[in-house]
């Protein structure tokens, strides 16, 4: 399964070195090329600063001032993860022509990313030992240098991880962009595949953007290493003491709450408004009810594959440390960083050269699920593994069970849960996929997100609201668990 | 229920022989504690006794019948061992009932055995539906260990069963503990690095370090005849100090006391114990050091007069002198001559 997982980058650089430097070269340093790296670079740095800031600023005002209805603001400042970031673009576009370019991408994709930044440092704040601060305050430092030299440094990891992530999600976002006509990378990968199918050209862009992806990787992984040093002791039973607001708490709601408005109004604005306005003109039920099949079908046939080539990998990370159980671990986070257009082009291509039958079935698209997602499903079932250590199974043996009897009494009831949200994460993100579902779904099967799609991409505003509710609303559990997965999560390294 | 018996049983991990060709006898329904800093090996030589290691040399029987041995080596699982591991490690899916009838057949783990080993482990039936993390640490502790007497095994291992616990339940739960194995008459090995615990609670306690079984004796012999001046301090705590013996008295720095046993005259070390420290104030002899106040006693540490050694007493709290102060010293009773 790590094999499987490391199809599309054996694919990228088997291709790279295929076609000869030469023409390798010739494609890729061409003043279009030039263009877009120019373009996401900067969208993904400016995304990335402006998350951060953002993410910093509303963590500690909900977790460390006396601000008024904090679970109310948590909730509503964790709500655009519900929303993926092509309907949130879909709504901004819909609503106001104007919102594109470079400044329009900026908006929509702060919008849509800054939870990434949020949710972990809220996390990180809440596990910090306030102790800390308070030795800090006892050291006669005030409260804001405290902060900046205590907290700060320890929110790192949080910070970073998130940043990282924020940057990862902009290379492979497609959908978004393309709705916003900021082309970048990703968007060009479409294009060219769609409309003129140039292989070539599509695939060298494509190693540009792996090499993207990889640098960032890179950095997470270094980050991940480090991280065990960021152990901040045992969680903290105490609250500090609140940084009262004072006579900036008016001011500071508005402030938030004109940016809930538009991270969390403007979408539901939008899709009030194409809903009342669409039903009146079409409502297709026939077609709703079936993109919603195949889309569950195609869900759960994913989540299944997935939970089932996770498993052994997460078992051997967590039972048999060692250099080669970490690297085929590793190995499957590198499809984290892949973005969804490039393994569908590599399975596109591969499936087309290699086994050409398979080309254009649900079988590849489930395939394909499985690499993008393999992570997610690795990452729950890796804690749930975590939770029972071998002592339990050392108990079994003792009290006369072998070892199938010990794994179908004690280990697996035990992890049984974690399969479980592995699972429904790896469902409900499959649920909203859209890239490689565009590139790889057999032809005459819709999902909701291809539906949206092609409705968005017409000017069908109407027609798409429907499909655009039912995918927030699939997104809604999957923001759930996430939200109690970064907070536990957060907790243990705590 | 049996006798178990090791002979030169070793392991080692690579170079480091963690248990080093150690003989040990368990006698039927006793418990025994093996004792030793961290890091002795003891906790390998329980792993070996449950099955979940096998021995590179010697052989572990119980009774007659040969569990682990040159060539064999009969799994964890066929053994019947009951294995209590520190923390306890219930099984956190199922309720306190499920947990102790999880070794049991199918039959019986609905039936009335599970109400008798919370009876046993003096746990409230109420008890039964329970999840582990409801439970205090001690509890579940009870609970671990009514797991492993349910099915009736041959021999029950306890793995450092108190150390998570705080010192007042670490007390009560070891004495609960102990009142269910003897009240069920099973052979225990318990792996403590707490002399108290193995003193207090064990019919034999067994002294490892390094690898190497030291001594295995009951409880008042060990304290009484150490084999070595390592397992008199490590065990007790202990001041060895130079003598001379003659004719069954010893005369050392802190004067004339019968030797134990028959011992030949000669230069030899013997072992003061602490509590035989007389002080007698008013006197010079001694100065005193650091006072540690416990309440019922003192622990005081002495610098004998004109340059050392120093030693630790053990009196009755309130007649501990002020630090700084001169004092008398003396020994009471009869002191342990070591062997050369």
């Amino acid at each position: 399964m790590a094999l499987l997982a490391l199809v599309p980058l054996g694919f990228v650089a088997t291709y790279t070195v295929l076609i000869g430097p030469a023409e390798a070269w010739d494609l890729v340093v061409r003043p279009r090329v030039g263009m877009l790296l120019w373009n996401t670079v900067r969208l993904a740095v400016g995304s990335m600063v402006t998350c951060a800031v953002l993410g910093v600023a509303l963590a500690f005002l909900v977790e460390r001032t006396d601000i008024r209805f904090k679970n109310l603001w948590h909730g509503l400042l964790v709500a655009p993860l519900a929303v993926p970031a092509f309907v949130n673009s879909y709504a901004w576009v819909s609503l106001e022509r104007s919102v594109a370019g470079f400044g329009g991408a900026l908006l929509v994709i702060t919008l849509s990313y800054y939870p990434l930044v949020y949710l972990p440092v809220v996390a990180m704040l809440r596990g910090l030992d306030p102790a800390m601060e308070e030795a800090a305050w006892s050291l006669g430092q005030s409260r804001w240098r405290s902060f900046r030299t205590v907290v700060l440094p320890q929110l790192r990891p949080g910070l970073l991880g998130g940043c990282l992530l924020v940057g990862l999600h902009l290379l492979a976002e497609f959908g978004a962009l393309q709705l916003l006509r900021f082309p970048t990378f990703t968007t060009a990968i479409y294009d060219l595949y769609g409309s003129t199918f140039n292989g070539a050209a599509a695939n060298m862009i494509a190693g540009v953007l792996v090499l993207c992806c990889l640098l960032l990787l890179l950095g997470e992984l270094r980050l991940r290493g480090r991280r065990r040093f960021a152990r901040l002791g045992h969680g903290a039973a105490r609250t500090l003491e609140p940084v009262r607001l004072g006579c900036a708490r008016w001011p500071v709601t508005a402030l938030v709450t004109g940016f809930v408005g538009l991270s969390v109004g403007v979408p539901t604005y939008a899709l009030v408004h194409w809903l009342r306005v669409g039903t009146s003109t079409e409502f297709p039920i026939g077609e709703l009810a079936e993109a919603t099949v195949s889309t569950m079908g195609l869900a759960a046939a994913g989540a299944v594959v997935t939970s089932v080539l996770a498993l052994p990998v997460a078992w051997l990370a967590v039972r048999y440390r060692g250099a080669a159980t970490t690297l085929i671990e590793r190995s499957t986070y590198v499809a984290n960083a892949l973005p969804g257009i490039v393994v569908a082009l590599a399975f596109v291509t591969v499936s087309l050269r290699v086994i050409p039958v398979v080309y254009q079935t649900s079988l590849l698209l489930v395939a394909a699920y499985a690499v993008l997602f393999l992570p997610r499903a690795v990452v729950t079932l890796r804690a749930g593994l975590e939770q029972a250590p071998v002592v339990l199974d050392d108990v079994a043996h003792s009290l006369g069970s072998g070892p199938l009897e010990t794994a179908r009494r004690v280990t697996l009831p035990v992890i049984a849960p974690s399969i479980g949200a592995g699972a429904a994460l790896v469902f409900l993100a499959i649920s909203t996929e859209l890239t490689a579902t565009l590139m790889l779904s057999p032809i005459g099967t819709d999902t909701l997100a291809t539906s949206f799609w092609s409705a968005s991409t017409d000017l069908r505003y109407g027609a798409a609201a429907p499909y655009a509710l039912l995918l927030v609303l699939i997104s809604i559990p999957a923001t759930l668990l996430l939200m109690r997965q970064a907070d536990r999560r957060e907790r243990i390294a705590a | 229920m049996s006798r178990v018996e090791l002979r030169g049983v070793t392991y080692a991990f690579g170079e480091l022989r963690a248990v080093d060709r150690v003989d040990l006898l368990v006698p039927q329904g006793s418990l025994t504690a093996v004792l030793g800093p961290s890091g002795c090996g003891k906790t390998t030589l329980l792993r070996l006794v449950a099955g979940f290691l096998s021995p590179q040399a010697g052989t572990i029987s119980f009774d007659d019948r040969v569990v682990a041995g040159p060539g064999t080596s009969t799994p964890p699982q066929q053994r019947r061992v009951g294995y209590v591991p520190q923390e306890g490690a219930l099984f956190p899916h199922l309720d306190v009932a499920a947990n102790i009838g999880f070794g049991l057949p199918k039959a019986q783990r609905g039936s009335d055995r599970v109400a008798e080993m919370l009876d046993l482990v003096e746990l409230p039936r109420s008890y039964a539906d329970r999840a582990p993390h409801e439970l205090s640490g001690g509890q579940q502790q009870r609970v671990a260990l009514a797991r492993a007497l349910a099915p009736a095994p041959t021999v029950v291992l306890l793995d450092e069963p108190f150390s998570s616990l705080d010192a007042s339940l670490r007390v009560s739960t070891g004495r609960a503990v102990t009142h269910a194995l003897r009240a069920t008459g099973t052979t225990a090995v318990l792996v403590t690095h707490d002399q108290d615990e193995a003193l207090s609670l064990a019919d034999q306690v067994a002294v490892m370090r390094r690898g190497l079984l030291v001594q295995a004796d009951r409880p008042r012999d060990l304290y009484r005849t150490p084999a070595d001046a390592e397992v008199a301090q490590f065990v007790g705590g202990a001041a060895i100090l130079h003598a001379t013996v003659k004719a069954g008295v010893a005369h050392c720095a802190l004067g004339d006391a019968p030797v134990h046993g028959t011992v030949a005259d000669g230069e030899v070390d013997v072992v003061i114990r602490p509590e035989q420290v007389t002080i007698t104030p008013g006197r010079t002899g001694a100065r005193v050091g650091d006072v540690s106040f416990y309440g019922h006693d003192a622990a005081v540490r002495l610098d004998l007069l004109p340059h050392g050694p120093s030693l630790v007493a053990r009196v009755p709290g309130l007649a501990a002198p002020e630090p700084g102060t001169e004092v008398g010293v003396g020994v009471a009773g009869s002191v342990f001559v070591l062997r050369a």
